[in-house]
């Protein structure tokens, strides 16, 4: 097994895509509890189905650097997003639900119609569940992602306090002279950052999950928020990293199985939780 | 100078008034507290108050040094805060937030005025507590001990006693006189006429009839008699 692993490691890629996948796993989990909590575990799953939209554009106009166009797309949606959330008629949940469904339509009929490829379903599939994407960055795909993840890292620690203040109460932070608006604008964006990366992980269909799962694992054992931030970036990074060795030694997907690892972990987690008695 | 002047105010959501006009002002060292019936208009006022509603018309005037990061304000709770991960001592440093500025971490000295708060607050053994596993009286502490990191002139209360059970209501309402007594300004918004009367010293009644004044021309007023009439029955059912 160890033998198996140091043949493939000897290849660039596999390196480059180990190295990718922990910085994409470190920088998702981060945002998690800020979502879970603001009831916003589903803007992840929208923008990744519009960030498909968006590839399926790239695709179609044979860009070499998809990310250039996806990344745009998605942070503006975002925005959008989570400015309609708040006092408009279409509620949060409903245009979070509009905008990703529509995206996902969209984009296949884009792919379906002007696709030059003859593997269609495979590029579909690829895109949706992240099947090999991780195994096959540029390096300045590589350069990107990690340039991306330390920017969204050292931001979240920059304003981790202000994040806390406006997630735990936003009226008191606005009350207070705190410029909240400003602050959801900036979780916002680095949110479709951190869905552009995730993509190249785990595919767009499973984004929510390492975006939530790290976030509600944690949330079981521990009780306030910086040790619950902390233990939500330890266990995604094991998971993503234990989900990539396996995935290599037993040649499964690579999304599915991170995520399946990550659901394991959410259950020892809530195993260990029930036993040391925190959710009442 | 007065610490707010309100003139002509009209309250509402997106252009639609659902108050009087209100004319009140508040002078430093006060007690008022804002009563009426529900939906009134109550909580509207005091995030209009705060800033965080626009006004539909009329002005209100803040005394310098107000404006940011001076004002303490005490919400109601909101669905979030049940189950959010946080311990009391991380709650209580967020009210520090405004005085940070872009400065992204708190200092020892705030560090060591969040202690001193939580101190006269009594919540200072629970500061390594998770928030959602305390009690709703010990929440209102640590809810009040940020309001007062945030602070030390005024503080806004949204009915800071609603939930709570009587005693703890007493102690609460004591703890909010004594913070007065050390020269705190108080708005306070109430659903207990007899605590309103008894604690502060002008009322500010809200609903079709409008009254401000203090808390003995309250008492002596039509719509100030019938209120309290109205209360009392109620109670008695």
């Amino acid at each position: 097994m160890i033998e198996t692993l140091s043949v493939y490691l000897q290849h660039k890629f596999v390196v480059y895509a180990l190295i990718v996948g922990v910085l994409i796993a470190l920088s998702s989990s981060l945002l998690g509890v800020t979502l879970v909590l603001k009831r916003f575990s589903f803007i992840g799953d929208g923008l990744s189905h519009v960030a498909f939209g968006g590839m399926a554009i790239a695709s179609v106009l044979s860009l070499t650097n998809k990310m250039i166009l996806i990344l745009p797309i998605t942070v503006v949606c975002a925005i959008l997003l989570l400015r309609t959330g708040q006092n408009t008629r279409i509620k949060g949940d409903a245009a979070i639900a509009m905008i990703s469904v529509g995206a996902l339509a969209f984009g296949y009929l884009i792919m379906n119609i002007f696709s030059a490829s003859s593997n269609l379903s495979g590029d579909v599939c690829s895109t949706l569940f992240g099947s090999t994407s991780i195994l096959t960055l540029t390096s300045f795909e590589v350069f990107l992602c990690v340039i991306l993840s330390i920017a969204v890292v050292v931001i979240f620690i920059v304003f981790y306090n202000k994040i806390f203040a406006v997630t735990f109460d936003e009226n008191f932070a606005k009350a207070v002279g705190t410029k909240a608006d400003g602050y959801n604008l900036l979780i916002a964006v680095v949110i479709a950052i951190i869905i552009v990366l995730a993509m190249n992980l785990v595919g767009s269909l499973l984004i929510s999950a390492l975006v939530i799962f790290p976030a509600l694992s944690a949330m079981r054992v521990f009780k306030n928020f910086k040790s619950v931030t902390v233990c939500a970036a330890i266990i995604s990074v094991a998971c993503a990293f234990g989900g990539m060795i396996i995935s290599i030694l037993a040649g499964t997907p690579v999304g599915s199985t991170i995520v399946a690892v990550d659901v394991a972990a959410f259950a020892i987690c809530s195993l260990t939780g029930a036993i040391l008695g925190v959710e009442k | 100078m007065s610490y707010i002047t309100v003139e002509n105010l009209e309250v509402g959501y997106d252009k639609s008034v659902i108050s009087e006009k209100l004319n009140f002002k508040i002078e430093s060292g006060e007690y008022l507290c804002i009563v009426g019936e529900n939906g009134s208009g109550k909580s509207t006022l005091m995030k209009t108050l705060l800033g965080l509603i626009k006004p539909v018309s009329g002005q209100i005037k803040k005394a310098d040094g107000l404006e940011n990061g001076e004002i303490g304000y005490l919400p109601q709770q909101t669905v979030v805060q049940r189950d959010f991960p946080a311990s009391v001592k991380e709650i209580v440093m967020s009210g520090f937030q405004a005085r940070c500025g872009l400065r992204p971490f708190y200092n020892a000295q705030e560090k060591k005025l969040a202690l001193e708060n939580m101190e006269r607050m009594g919540i200072t053994e629970l500061a390594d507590q998770c928030y959602r596993e305390l009690s709703g009286g010990q929440q209102q502490r640590v809810l009040l001990a940020r309001a007062l990191c945030a602070t030390r002139k005024i503080l806004l209360l949204d009915e800071p006693v609603a939930g709570l059970d009587p005693k703890v209501t007493a102690d609460m309402y004591e703890l909010i006189a004594s913070l007065n007594k050390e020269g705190i300004t108080i708005i306070m918004i109430s659903h207990d006429i007899s605590a309103a009367t008894r604690y502060a010293d002008h009322i500010l009644h809200i609903g079709e009839r409008v009254f401000f004044g203090t808390t003995d021309e309250y008492l002596n007023s039509d719509i100030g008699k019938s209120f309290v009439t109205l209360q009392k029955g109620g109670e008695n059912q």
